[in-house]
């Protein structure tokens, strides 16, 4: 199983409900997933200098009892006097202004039990083990706002179940996928994607997906092209949907196996799993509901 | 009392399915309206008696299915596996119908106002189901008996593998399935579709028998041929 939620709001003055609107999509597949649960927030107009690092600190020797403050400190006084670090429980957002690479490098020289989930100027990123409940009031995902969100309630089928090996998989910056389904041939994947420098955080199938998708992106691929691109090269049952800077895209393999349904207002596009999700969303006994085509590329831009 | 409801938003689906289970006594009304389902799954799976079920919103997986007797209609759409297994009564859904509606039906009558997603009717082994709108690819997959009306358009492999149930196809497929292929309209055709689209009811009614296609199985996988080299 699995669940997949996705929202985009249309309207600026609807950025701040987006979290409020997604946490009773995201529990509401708990059922469907109730082993971990991961969200990716994208907010409209970042400063363009900053870029901004999701880390986890749970699978460090101190895990959750990480000292995010001192980090804080270490990080104005040796990598960037401007950053900032927001942290939620074992979570933090790191923002700075030196290249992404030198802040990547020097944190995990300095903390190499860090693990670096996500990296972008509009996207951060949480995941962690349990139910999606505890993880949405645990990062307090009610309080985000932004311009959409993915997110993914997890029944692992694929890989043990660990908060890396959560969804959302991100690869490359500002680009995130969740996936309900399974992939038979994430290993032909990884061998086709590794001579081309591409590394792997983990041995789950999604990320195989994920970092194909975003390695055609940065071949120059637009996100239409790279999915349908993946028809000829993944092989598997899947519901994908991806979140880019100013994008969510949502695809379905040849056989529907896996669903999906889309509620659109003139306020929002609503992505889940199944109806149980969307039905206590504002509008929407008035909303345009429909069940995604196979095969079909649905993109939505924030 | 002339009829029951039940707020899905405040009652417990298994309160619910359990009352649509028991056999309503002889002077019990047999109407019940249910509300706020909000796409909730296997709602009045199980009915084996003759209850007039209103649903007013979305339903989730599996609803009504294994039917016997009972008549159940839904303002709103239905999620996967939409009167699977039903025996015999009849369910009608205004919206669209997920995967695999009316799978394996053995008896009565589903009509699905809007589309119906993939895998429509798979399995059929003796139900009717009428469709106002398109069907998915892989409808009416190895479907035994029973007819599969659809006003609108197929996808991909419609009647693969078929038997021996009927197809009526009022718009055009992506393409048929291995084994199915499509046979004059006879006269008795022209009354079963009109039959079938009286049966359904409301708009149905209006529908011009003439312009369906009947698709049937072309028999050639009833049997093992080894000269065939496995080629359909």
């Amino acid at each position: 199983m699995c669940g997949i939620v996705g929202l985009l709001v249309k309207k600026p003055e609807l950025y701040s409900r987006l979290g409020e609107w997604l946490v009773p999509m995201l529990v509401g597949m708990t059922e469907r997933g109730p082993d971990s649960a991961g969200l990716a927030v994208f907010v409209p107009d970042p400063d363009p200098e900053t870029t901004r690092l999701s880390l986890y600190a749970g699978s460090s020797a101190t895990g959750a009892a990480f000292d995010w403050p001192v980090f804080g400190q270490s990080v104005c006084s040796g990598l960037d006097r401007r950053a900032q670090v927001d942290f939620r429980h074992n979570h933090a957002t790191v923002s700075f202004l030196v290249p992404p690479e030198e802040a990547r490098t020097w944190i995990s020289e300095r903390y190499p039990a860090l693990r670096i989930l996500a990296s972008g100027k509009n996207m951060v990123l949480y995941k962690d083990v349990g139910l999606p409940a505890e993880i949405a009031g645990k990062y307090r995902f009610a309080d985000f706002s932004g311009s959409h969100m993915v997110g993914h309630t997890r029944m692992a089928t694929e890989s043990a179940v660990t908060p890396d090996r959560a969804h959302p998989f991100t690869a490359g910056g500002d680009f995130c996928l969740v996936h309900n389904g399974s992939l038979s041939n994430p290993h032909g994947i990884r061998r086709m994607l590794e001579p081309h420098g591409i590394h792997f955080d983990t041995d789950n199938d999604t990320e195989a997906a994920c970092r194909f998708l975003e390695w055609r992106l940065r071949e120059g691929d637009t996100l239409e092209m790279a999915v349908k691109r993946s028809f000829q090269e993944l092989d598997g049952f899947f519901t994908f949907l991806m979140g880019t800077a100013h994008q969510l895209a949502l695809v379905r393999d040849p056989f529907a196996c896996k669903p999906a349904i889309v509620a659109e207002t003139g306020d929002y596009v609503a992505v889940a799993s199944e109806f149980r999700s969307l039905a206590h969303l504002p509008g929407i006994a008035d909303a345009d509901l429909f069940e995604p085509a196979p095969e079909e590329v649905y993109i939505w831009t924030a | 009392m002339d009829r029951v409801s039940f707020d899905l938003a405040t009652t417990p689906l298994r309160e619910i399915n359990a009352f649509l289970h028991r056999a309503p006594a002889e002077t019990e009304s047999r109407t019940v309206i249910l509300d706020r389902p909000g796409g909730v799954h296997n709602l009045a799976v199980g009915m084996a008696h003759d209850w007039r079920v209103t649903v007013h919103g979305h339903v989730g997986y599996y609803a009504a299915g294994m039917n016997q007797t009972a008549e159940m209609e839904i303002f709103g759409n239905a999620g996967t596996g939409l009167a699977e297994n039903m025996m015999s009564g009849r369910v009608v859904v205004h919206g669209f119908a997920s995967n695999a509606a009316g799978a394996s039906a053995h008896g009565g009558l589903l009509v699905i106002g809007g589309d119906a997603g993939l895998r429509c009717g798979i399995s059929l082994k003796g139900g009717d189901i009428v469709v106002g709108g398109s069907v998915g690819s892989f409808s009416g997959f190895m479907a035994q008996a029973g007819r599969l009306l659809v006003c609108g358009d197929a996808g991909d492999a419609l009647g693969d593998s078929l038997y021996e149930t009927v197809i009526y196809l009022g718009g055009h497929a992506r393409s048929l399935g291995a084994d199915a292929r499509e046979e004059p309209m006879t006269e008795p055709d022209y009354q079963e579709v009109e039959s079938l689209l009286a049966r359904a009811g409301g708009n149905f009614c209006t529908v011009d028998p003439g312009r369906f296609r009947k698709i049937v199985s072309a028999r050639s996988l009833y049997h093992w041929n080894a000269n065939a080299n496995q080629e359909y």
